[in-house]
């Protein structure tokens, strides 16, 4: 004899817990922390370089990398001038918030104003997992096309703020930048978004200048 | 891709549901998926045979409801549902339009012994 007895949970609601535990670690050290989440090669690590190199005399930035396996991205971070540390999933697609909890002892938190996580490149896993950071941002980028809003419609709703890199590569790639901007606008209305190139640097300024003033206000 | 984790989750939510309601067996799980939040596919079964093996909740079966995505253009109140590749309003092509369905993801109901 089956007894139905109502739940109304959500599933990764442990999860979820854990991503309000690390929001209030990273507030008690003042800490400013984004999520960058992104497809394979849209250019998180680019984007984090230019960040650094362009902003680490001014605030002192951290990066935390999630890779399935290898620490090439935690290396160019450094080398650009962060201080950071390597998450390897094992083979998930995603990072969740037990694994940035767990990462964050190894930074001296006090030494920090920017954290920087770099998910794992992936459309879809992420999206489904909060850290705990202050602000998801997501990089898209013009040769992966201008249909992604809706073929990913989860990574693109409930995002913060958008970067749509390689701009430089418009005049020679089909992307209907008002096709995309639609699907954004009904994903997330409003959402702030800084077309760019890491590779002229066109763009950057407002970007870099959006994410100081986010670092100054916590 | 990350139906371990997803079983995981789901197995403590039910274990501490179960328990709380003094379950000695839990039969069907009822899950809630909306198009938008969900990635979650069959396989998820597979997994939870693997993680449950051993609990109460053993040998449970995995029932899901899949919500399609509907939204609502707020200039002229149309509900529709988007294609896949355009999310205007097809009655008077607004880009100002509500989701109102499909972002559900979450365990509704157990059925316990």
């Amino acid at each position: 004899m089956n007894n139905r007895i109502p739940v109304i949970e959500k599933i990764l609601s442990a999860n979820d817990r854990i991503a309000a535990e690390n929001r209030q670690v990273l507030d008690r050290a003042g800490i400013f922390s984004v999520n960058f989440m992104a497809s394979p090669g849209a250019g998180k690590t680019s984007l984090i370089e230019q960040t650094v190199h362009r902003l680490a005399e001014r605030i002192k930035i951290a990066v935390i990398d999630g890779d399935i396996a290898t620490s090439l991205d935690a290396d160019r971070a450094a080398a650009a001038g962060a201080v950071a540390v390597q998450i390897n999933t094992g083979g998930d697609c995603h990072l969740d918030a037990v694994m940035l909890h767990e990462a964050l002892p190894r930074l001296e938190l006090g030494d920090i104003d920017l954290l920087i996580v770099e998910n794992v490149g992936n459309l879809v896993c992420p999206a489904n997992f909060q850290l705990g950071t202050h602000k998801n941002v997501l990089i898209a980028s013009i040769p992966e096309g201008d249909d992604k809003p809706y073929k990913y419609p989860g990574i693109y709703r409930g995002v913060d703020a958008l970067v749509i890199n390689k701009i430089d590569l418009l005049p020679y790639i089909p992307f209907r930048m008002d096709y995309f901007r639609r699907g954004v606008e009904i994903l997330s209305p409003g959402l702030v978004t800084f077309p760019l190139s890491c590779q002229t640097g066109e763009g950057l300024d407002a970007w870099l200048d959006w994410l100081c003033l986010q670092v100054r206000s916590v | 891709m990350h139906e371990l984790s997803v079983t995981e989750s789901l197995l403590e939510i039910t274990l501490r549901h179960a328990r709380a309601a003094h379950a000695t067996q839990v039969n069907n799980l009822y899950l809630v998926l909306g198009q938008l939040s969900s990635i979650v596919d069959d396989s998820v079964q597979f997994y939870w045979d693997i993680v449950a093996s051993g609990t109460i909740a053993e040998g449970a079966r995995l029932n899901f409801r899949r919500i399609p995505t509907q939204m609502e253009c707020l200039d002229c109140q149309q509900v529709f549902s988007p294609t896949a590749d355009n999310f205007d309003c097809p009655n008077c092509a607004s880009t100002r339009v509500k989701i109102i369905a499909g972002e559900e993801f979450y365990l509704e109901a157990i059925d316990i012994q």
